[in-house]
């Protein structure tokens, strides 16, 4: 690269950027990749993917446009920020679709080939937004990525038709100058990850090269930026999705307890990606069941956990659904299993690609009969491999199936994470029955299944195998201590009591909440759950900076709730709980402790903006926001 | 447990003799909860019976079960045992037969509970070939919630739900079943212990999925229903025993009948005496081929016309949890047994000093 002498280079502490295109554009590649060179550079950063669900919608349609949106920074960062600093829009319907989200003063910077009259029509422009005017209030770099694409792959051979699809690397080129993040190890990823197609890489390579170039030497930019590395924890890092960390979590976890891991699943939006990475980790003995339905994935993992192997289910809403039966056959055969939920907007059908977090009552209250487990949601993307460690070892301590309430956001979304000690983790031990547990009248000893562990409740885990504890288990319902089937009310009573005490009992297993109150005496508390950790933190972080007072506490454990929260909740006046549903949290808080907590509440597919919270914070203190 | 291969086989190995042990030693403690004269206590009868033959170990025995009264079988053998929600038994016992090759896992199911709400699981687990040895007993009705009409019901049969008379043509099993590209289909019937128990054995003895269809007699909603074909004084004339290798006749001394395959490739029932024993078709349950034994299936319209019986299909295929077990093997040959803290570096690494 002939370095630019007409460029001065700026320092930003923090820079959001936005990649906007049709479907088949390929911008989460894109902003994947321009991700990971800045987690590469030790810039600290979360994404947000934001795609339809359709996997090509019309071309050039709003319908059809898909969106990476990625905050880097040179200090700590919770959220993929609220509103862009650049936009890149590869046509018009990425820009109409996005411009809303651009502050007055952003940067526009749009691949002017296709903005022609056809293209403007699909987008349903009535006129071009380039030249009526109407982006005056934005500084728009209008850039033939196009043709300078088809130009330069013209030489290697490639035909202008194939080598257009190689325009998202040359957005990724001149974004990479703009942002002075290093050229080689793009051109090393692209030679590893398009290694079988040598002309492809070969035009991704010119492409993405040809982008770097243009910002060198085109005379549009008077500068381009600097974003130093974060001041981050001594540490090795990786960056990680949700998805992903949960996946590792899910192994980890299974390794920790001993017991192999059986996944039965059905692929779902969002949530196959956790069944695509664990099919590729057979040298860890995980076996991987794509089920005929959702139901067949829940039972064939009940069934693995009869057997002795730690049986998993990844779903999300519309399977939830469908397992609700079978989770109360586990409640009632009282084995471990966990049941992963990456939630996504409904009802129904809903948004397939959107978050929500709607499904909190579902896991709590979504079968018949009085029927509780433990729930569990990550704060955040990388937080996903603890909380499915802590859903493995509930699981096994306490016999018992575990929600994991993990959401589209937290699925897709990445982070740097710095590895944890493995050997922090709390010890998992299956501790399987290995001998009778009962002597009958005539000295015989016997296996009874349902005798019970005085401390946790749980009862003995004896999978098939072992001479003398043969025995039978079952959805009816058990008489106390031997398991046999029993239609005694008494006895029923006495056993919903047990599985509701068993289940109430981890609250004394659990960390107690902290509470972020850095003053000690602020009046407002906000309790966040899941994914909504971030832009609260975020919130009370600017609020504080403006000098104004307000508590956080977050929930990884929703169901039993941690054992002082009614306490904390009670020390302050006003108690503010932001969740992308109408209140189901609030609704618990509520109902458990008798107290007024103020639902904030937000449902149009995306997470809460750390200026939506701020404001709201602002608004019950009485200030201005 | 170990966990290096993925699979849990416990410490006990057959490396040791298997017990001698007889009826008792298989039959649990529980009391036997169904209706006397019901058809499941002969069933109940010759897999108590046949468990002490197969030279297995009760601890390595898992009977596992769905909704309906046939389900109510684990309850009252003596091995592990699981009685599960409507349907699902196959979904359930795929997981566990995958996890533990080491175990020999039976489905205990009825027309209702395999045929209506779980479908869709038994024709999976039957075209994955799951080792399972799947036996289906088939009454023609729901017993359990007190007598509507079930999937294998006669059309026209008149029950509390259908008092005008049932209008949706019934399931065949067995053709449902090859359908699914079961390897191994048999059926047998209540009335014959020994039958039962020579097609059980075969089902046990099968690597892979096995569906069996018990005929079997509710003598509280559906009395008779097999009567024309398996009572003893028509049996002989109305049962068509399949043995593999041997042409298909049937039927009382001087009055044989037997199975010839007509031109077109279908089947018709004809005299031996005007045909010749030697015109008749000869069974081949190992033909790769399913429509012969398809075509089978189909001899009789119901339970008034002569039957087969016996083991319609028998053919190796890969078993799924073999399979799965051998990519685990694959992986780990080429990889090492996974390194967590390795796989947590899989992507990009970088270090903060």
């Amino acid at each position: 690269m002939a370095s630019g002498t007409q460029h001065e280079t700026e320092v930003l502490d923090q820079v959001i950027v936005r990649f906007a295109g049709d479907s088949g554009d390929g911008m989460q590649l894109t902003g994947d990749r321009f991700t990971t060179s800045s987690a590469l550079l030790g810039n600290d950063l979360s994404t947000f993917p934001d795609f339809p669900a359709e996997i090509r919608a019309p071309a050039g349609t709003v319908n059809g446009v898909s969106a990476f949106q990625v905050h880097i920074s040179d200090h700590d960062i919770l959220t993929p920020g609220d509103s862009p600093n650049v936009l890149v829009a590869m046509n018009p319907a990425a820009l109409k679709a996005n411009i809303e989200l651009m502050a007055k003063g952003t940067v526009l910077i749009v691949n002017s080939d296709s903005f022609e009259e056809r293209d403007l029509t699909k987008a349903g422009y009535a006129e071009n937004p380039l030249t009526n005017g109407s982006l005056a209030a934005y500084t728009v770099y209008e850039v033939p990525m196009t043709s300078i694409t088809q130009e330069v792959c013209k030489e290697a051979g490639v035909k202008p038709r194939d080598a257009e699809r190689s325009k998202n690397f040359f957005a990724l080129g001149l974004i990479s100058w703009m942002y002075t993040r290093p050229v080689e190890p793009t051109v090393e990823w692209i030679a590893e990850r398009f290694g079988g197609r040598p002309l492809v890489a070969d035009a991704n390579t010119r492409a993405f090269r040809a982008g770097y170039d243009f910002g060198e030497t085109a005379e549009l930019f008077e500068s381009n930026y600097e974003v130093r590395p974060a001041a981050f924890e001594k540490g090795e890092y990786v960056q990680v999705t949700g998805n992903q960390a949960l996946a590792w979590g899910l192994i980890a976890g299974s390794r920790m307890a001993g017991v192999p891991l059986f996944l039965g699943s059905y692929p779902i939006t969002p949530a196959s990606d956790i069944l695509h990475e664990l099919s590729r980790r057979k040298e860890f003995g995980v076996r991987t069941f794509q089920a005929e339905d959702e139901i067949a994935g829940i039972g064939a993992a009940l069934g693995a956990s009869f057997g002795g192997a730690l049986g998993v289910t990844t779903t999300s809403g519309p399977g939830l659904d469908l397992k609700s039966e079978t989770i109360g056959l586990a409640i009632n055969l009282e084995l471990p299993l966990v049941i992963v939920d990456v939630q996504r907007g409904g009802p129904s059908t809903g948004l397939p690609t959107k978050t929500e977090q709607a499904d909190l009552l579902h896991a709590m209250y979504g079968r018949h009969g009085e029927a509780p487990l433990p729930i569990l949601a990550p704060q955040t993307p990388s937080d996903c491999f603890a909380v499915a460690i802590e859903a493995i070892r509930l699981a096994v301590k306490y016999r018992t199936p575990v929600i994991v309430l993990s959401d589209g956001y937290l699925a897709n979304g990445a982070e740097p994470w710095r590895l944890p000690d493995l050997d922090s983790f709390a010890p998992i031990e299956p501790a399987f029955a290995t001998e009778p547990n009962h002597v009958d009248d005539d000295g015989t000893e016997t296996f009874w299944p349902y005798v019970r562990d005085p401390e946790t409740l749980a009862r003995p885990w004896a999978p098939p195998g072992l001479p003398g504890l043969e025995h039978r288990i079952g959805g009816l319902e058990k008489a106390d201590g031997t398991g046999n089937v029993s239609y005694e009310g008494v006895n029923h009573e006495r056993m919903v009591h047990l599985r509701r005490d068993k289940i109430a009992g981890i609250a004394a297993d659990i960390p107690l909440v902290e509470v972020n109150d850095e003053t000690g005496d602020a009046q407002l508390l906000l309790v966040s759950w899941g994914s909504t950790y971030a832009a609260v933190a975020a919130g009370v972080k600017r609020i504080r900076a403006r000098g104004m007072k307000a508590a956080h506490v977050h929930l990884r454990h929703l169901h039993p709730l941690p054992a002082n929260l009614g306490e904390v909740l009670h020390r302050y006046t006003q108690v503010l709980v932001p969740e992308v549903n109408l209140g189901q949290l609030s609704r618990i808080l509520r109902a458990e402790y008798l107290v007024d907590a103020q639902t904030m509440s937000k449902m149009q597919g995306v997470p809460f903006r750390v200026g939506e919270i701020e404001a709201a914070i602002t608004a019950l203190l009485g200030g201005k926001s | 447990m170990s966990e290096s291969n993925g699979s849990t086989a416990t410490a006990t190995g057959t490396a040791t003799a298997v017990p001698v042990t007889a009826r008792k030693d298989w039959t649990s403690d529980q009391e036997v909860r169904w209706c006397p004269g019901c058809g499941d206590y002969s069933i109940l009868a010759a897999v108590q019976m046949l468990m002490p033959d197969l030279g297995v170990r009760r601890e390595n025995t898992v009977f596992l079960s769905g909704i309906g009264c046939a389900a109510r079988f684990p309850y009252y053998m003596n091995t592990y045992g699981m009685h599960s929600i409507h349907g699902r038994a196959p979904a359930i016992a795929t997981g566990l037969a995958t996890t533990r090759p080491d175990l020999d896992v039976w489905v205990i199911s009825g027309d209702g509970d395999s045929l209506s709400i779980g479908g869709n699981h038994l024709i999976h687990a039957l075209r994955r070939n799951v080792r399972l040895n799947i036996l289906m007993f088939n009454n023609q009705i729901y017993g359990l919630t007190k007598g509507q009409y079930s999937p294998t019901s006669e059309v026209a049969k008149v029950t509390k739900s259908t008092p005008f008379g049932s209008v949706d043509t019934p399931f065949n099993p067995v053709s449902l079943a090859l359908g699914a590209e079961a390897t191994f289909v048999a059926r047998t019937h209540d009335m014959d212990r020994a039958h039962m128990q020579e097609t059980f054995r075969r089902a046990h003895q099968h690597n892979g999925a096995a569906f069996v269809e018990v005929l079997q007699n509710c003598n509280v909603f559906n009395d008779g229903a097999f009567e024309k074909i398996t009572s003893r004084d028509v049996r002989a004339n109305m049962l068509i025993p399949l043995q593999h290798g041997q042409p298909i006749v049937f039927g009382a001394e001087g009055e044989e009948r037997g199975v010839v395959q007509r031109a077109d490739g279908s089947l018709e029932i004809v005299s031996v005496a005007e045909v010749g024993l030697e015109a008749l078709l000869v069974h081949d349950e190992k033909r790769d081929d399913p429509g012969l034994a398809f075509a089978l299936s189909r001899l009789a319209r119901g339970p008034y016309e002569p039957t087969p019986i016996g083991v319609f299909r028998a053919v190796e295929r890969p078993e799924y949890g073999t399979q799965m077990s051998e990519q685990i093997t694959a992986a780990q040959g080429k990889r090492g047994l996974g390194d967590v803290e390795a796989l947590l570096r899989s992507g990009s690494s970088w270090t903060v000093d």
